[in-house]
C-alpha cells in the first residue's frame, strides 16, 4: 500500500494519544530519570547524568537482598503453583458429584482481599507472647519445636512468603485450567482409548499439548506476576520490609519514593529500569522455549 | 465375531417427562471373518450405538460380544484390539501425520511392544497400504479431507486390529472423494482380510463394497444379508423403501381374485395369495413404457440423466407424491396419459398391518390388464 491515507491517522488519533500519555511517555520518563543524579521531584532539578543511580543500587544491600528475595519467590511459586493448578483442575475435571462446589472453593481466594488473606495467614503462622499460632500447634503435635515464621529465621518467613504467594495465586490458575481442560474435544480421548493408551499417556501425550497454550499463558503471566509481587509481603510482614529481610524488587522501588527512607525518585527509576529488563529477559526467554513445547 | 442380544438403554434426562430410549434393542448377529459389514439405517437407528458398544466406549445394559471365541463384552477398548475410523477423524492436531499412526503402536506393553525400528517400518508400511506416504511429515491441519481419512485409517490399521470400525468414514467428504474413497476402503480392507464394520445412512455406499449389509430401525435388525439379496427380496416395507435409488414406488393395492390391483388398474396376476389389502413396492426399474401397458399414469415430467431417463408421473393410489420410473433413454418424448407394463420380479406385496413381505407368484398376462374402467 502506496497510499497514505490520512484519515486512517485520524481514526487512531484517540488510541496513539491514550497510548502515548500514558504508556510510552512515562516509560520513557522513568529510563531518562534513572540516568539522572540526585533529581528531585520538587524542585525539578539534578546535578548530572550517568550511571550512578545504577551502581548505587547494585551495590545497595538493600537491593541486593530484595532481587534475591525477588527471584527466590519466582523460582519457588511459579512452577509449584502452575503444577498444583494443574493436579486441581485435572482432579475437577475427572469427578461429577461436587464439582461446582469444589470449584467454588478453589475460586474463593481469588475474590478475597489479599490483606485480609495476610491477616489470616499472621494468625496461622505468628508466634507471640500469648500463642505460637495454629501451624506451630501442628508441629507440636508431630514432635517439633515451636518457629516463628514472621519475625524468625530468613528461611521460616520465606516459606511463609512463599505459601502465601502461591496459595493466593492458585484460584486463577484452576479456574484458568480447569476451563481449559474441559474445552479438550472428548473425541480425542475416545481415539486415544481405542489406540490403547493408558490414563497417564493419554494425560502426558494427548492432555498437556491440547492444553498447552493456556499454560504457557499461566506461566508468562505467572512470572511476571511473581516478579512483580509486593503487596503480599507487606500482607505478611508489615510495611517495613528492609528491616524484615523480605523486601521484593516493587517494595524496593515503593521504599525508594515514599518509605520512611525515601525521596530519591532517581534510584526507584534505576531499579524499575532493572526490574523491567529482568523481565523482558525472562519473557523472551519463556517464548523461545515455548516454541518448542507449545502447540497452537 | 459374535454379537448376542446386545441392548443398551440412555436414561431420560428427565425421569417424569420422557420414557428411557432403547437405542439397541436385543441385537443378535455373527459376521464370518475378514467380511465387510455395512451397518445401515437412518439416522438415530441406533447403529452408531452399537458400534460404540464393540469398541467398548459404551457399556451394554445386556447382551454379550464376543471376537472369535473371547468374551470382550467386560473389555475396556484399549484391551480390546480394535480400529476405530471416527466420523471427523480425531486425529490428534498436535502430531504429525506419522505420529498419529504411530500413537497406537508407542501404546503396546509388554510381549508386543516393538522396537523403535519395527514400529517404523510398520507405520510406514501401512502408510504405503493407504498411500500417503508422501505426507507423513504434515500436520492434520495441512492435509485435506481425504488425506485426513487415509491416515485416520492407517492409525486404525497400524496395530492389526482384530476389528475395524469404520463410523459414517465418507460422509465429511465430496461426492467424488466419496465414491473413490469408498472403493479404497473396500480395497484396503480385502488386501488386510480385517473384519470390518462400516456404519453409514447411505444405503448406496453399504450396497456397493459390502458384504452383508444389516438393515436397523429403532435399535433392532430389519434384515441381514447379501447386499443384492435384501435388495431383491425385501423382508418388509422399510426395508424396501430404504434400499434404492430413487426408492421404491409405493401403491395402495389389493388382491382379488388372484388379480393384483393398484387402484383400478389390474397389474399383474398373483397366484397363492388370498384375498386382501396390500402396499405394492415397484422398484423404478420395473416399469416398462407400453401403450397397452396395464399401469396408467398421469405424466408430470421426465427428466434426462444421460444413460437412462427418469419419468415422473402420478397415480391415483400412489402412496408417494409421484411415481418414478426409469427407461432406457431411447423411450422417451410421451405426453398425458402414459401406460406401464411392469416386470413381476420388482413387484413386491406388503401386508397393511404389519408392513411385512407377503410372498406371491406373480405375473403378467392372465387376467393383468383387463383393468376397472375408470369413472
Amino acid at each position: 500500500m502506496k497510499r497514505h491515507n490520512n484519515k486512517a491517522w485520524l481514526y487512531l488519533l484517540p488510541a496513539v494519544l491514550f497510548l502515548g500519555f500514558f504508556v510510552v511517555y512515562p516509560l520513557v520518563d522513568v529510563f531518562i530519570y534513572s540516568f539522572e543524579e540526585g533529581y528531585n521531584s520538587a524542585s525539578r532539578m539534578f546535578f548530572g547524568v550517568g550511571a550512578y543511580n545504577y551502581s548505587y543500587i547494585l551495590h545497595d544491600p538493600y537491593f541486593l537482598q530484595a532481587v534475591k528475595n525477588t527471584f527466590i519467590l519466582v523460582i519457588i511459586t511459579v512452577p509449584i503453583s502452575t503444577a498444583l493448578a494443574l493436579l486441581i483442575a485435572a482432579g475437577l475435571n475427572s469427578i461429577k458429584a461436587l464439582k461446582k462446589l469444589f470449584q467454588t472453593i478453589y475460586f474463593l481466594p481469588y475474590v478475597t482481599n489479599t490483606l485480609a488473606v495476610g491477616l489470616v495467614f499472621m494468625i496461622l503462622f505468628k508466634k507471640t507472647a500469648y500463642s505460637d499460632g495454629m501451624i506451630n500447634l501442628v508441629i507440636k503435635i508431630f514432635g517439633g519445636g515451636p518457629v516463628d515464621f514472621i519475625g524468625g529465621p530468613y528461611w521460616a518467613k520465606m516459606f511463609v512468603l512463599c505459601f502465601y504467594t502461591i496459595w493466593v495465586v492458585m484460584p486463577f490458575k484452576v479456574l484458568i485450567l480447569t476451563s481449559a481442560l474441559a474445552s479438550v474435544n472428548p473425541q480425542y480421548y475416545a481415539a486415544a482409548r481405542i489406540d490403547g493408551a493408558r490414563k497417564l499417556r493419554i494425560f502426558t501425550k494427548i492432555t498437556l499439548p491440547m492444553i498447552s497454550p493456556m499454560i504457557f499463558y499461566l506461566v508468562i503471566t505467572g512470572f511476571i506476576g511473581a516478579f512483580k509481587a509486593y503487596s503480599d509481603a507487606v500482607a505478611l510482614f508489615g510495611t517495613d520490609l528492609n528491616v524484615a529481610e523480605m523486601n521484593t524488587i516493587v517494595g524496593y522501588i515503593y521504599d525508594m519514593l515514599y518509605g520512611s527512607s525515601g525521596g530519591y525518585p532517581s534510584y526507584a527509576s534505576a531499579a524499575a529500569i532493572v526490574l523491567l529488563a529482568i523481565v523482558l529477559t525472562i519473557t523472551c526467554v519463556n517464548s523461545l522455549i515455548s516454541r518448542k513445547y507449545v502447540v497452537y | 465375531m459374535k454379537i448376542q442380544n446386545l441392548t443398551k438403554i440412555f436414561p431420560s434426562r428427565n425421569k417424569k417427562n420422557e420414557a428411557d430410549v432403547t437405542a439397541v434393542d436385543d441385537f443378535t448377529i455373527e459376521l464370518t471373518d475378514s467380511e465387510l459389514v455395512g451397518l445401515l439405517g437412518p439416522s438415530g437407528c441406533g447403529k452408531s450405538t452399537v458400534l460404540n458398544l464393540i469398541c467398548g466406549l459404551l457399556t451394554p445394559d445386556a447382551g454379550r460380544i464376543f471376537f472369535g471365541g473371547d468374551d470382550v463384552t467386560e473389555l475396556p477398548p484399549e484391551d480390546r484390539g480394535i480400529g476405530l475410523v471416527f466420523q471427523n477423524y480425531a486425529l490428534y492436531p498436535h502430531l504429525t501425520a506419522l505420529q498419529n499412526i504411530l500413537f497406537p503402536l508407542q501404546n503396546l506393553k509388554g510381549a508386543d511392544k516393538l522396537s523403535k525400528e519395527a514400529m517404523l517400518a510398520k507405520a510406514n508400511e501401512t502408510a504405503k497400504l493407504v498411500q500417503i506416504d508422501g505426507l507423513l511429515d504434515r500436520k492434520p491441519g495441512e492435509l485435506s479431507g481425504g488425506q485426513q481419512q487415509r491416515v485416520a485409517i492407517a492409525r486404525a490399521l497400524v496395530k492389526t486390529p482384530r476389528v475395524l470400525l469404520l463410523d459414517e468414514p465418507l460422509s465429511n467428504l465430496d461426492a467424488r472423494l466419496r465414491l473413490q474413497m469408498r472403493e479404497e476402503i473396500r480395497r484396503i480392507q480385502q488386501r488386510t482380510r480385517i473384519t470390518t464394520v462400516f456404519v453409514t445412512h447411505d444405503q448406496e455406499e453399504a450396497m456397493s463394497i459390502c458384504d452383508t449389509i444389516v438393515v436397523m430401525r429403532d435399535g433392532s435388525i430389519e434384515q441381514a444379508g447379501k447386499p443384492q439379496d435384501v435388495y431383491d427380496s425385501p423382508a418388509n416395507l422399510f426395508v424396501a423403501q430404504f434400499l434404492g435409488t430413487p426408492p421404491i414406488n409405493v401403491f395402495l393395492g389389493r388382491v382379488s381374485g388372484g388379480v393384483l390391483y393398484a387402484g383400478d388398474d389390474a397389474i399383474l396376476t398373483a397366484g397363492g395369495v388370498p384375498d386382501q389389502d396390500v402396499y405394492i413396492g415397484i422398484r423404478p426399474e420395473g416399469f416398462a413404457l407400453d401403450g397397452n401397458g396395464p399401469l396408467r399414469c398421469e405424466l408430470d415430467r421426465v427428466e434426462v440423466m444421460g444413460r437412462d431417463v427418469s419419468i415422473v408421473s402420478t397415480h391415483g393410489a400412489s402412496v408417494n407424491a409421484s411415481v418414478r420410473s426409469i427407461v432406457s433413454a431411447e423411450s422417451a418424448a410421451v405426453f398425458g396419459e402414459i401406460r406401464f407394463a411392469v416386470r413381476p420380479d420388482k413387484v413386491y406385496l406388503f401386508d397393511r398391518e404389519t408392513e411385512k413381505r407377503v410372498p406371491a407368484e406373480l405375473s403378467a398376462g392372465g387376467r393383468a390388464g383387463q383393468n376397472v374402467r375408470r369413472m
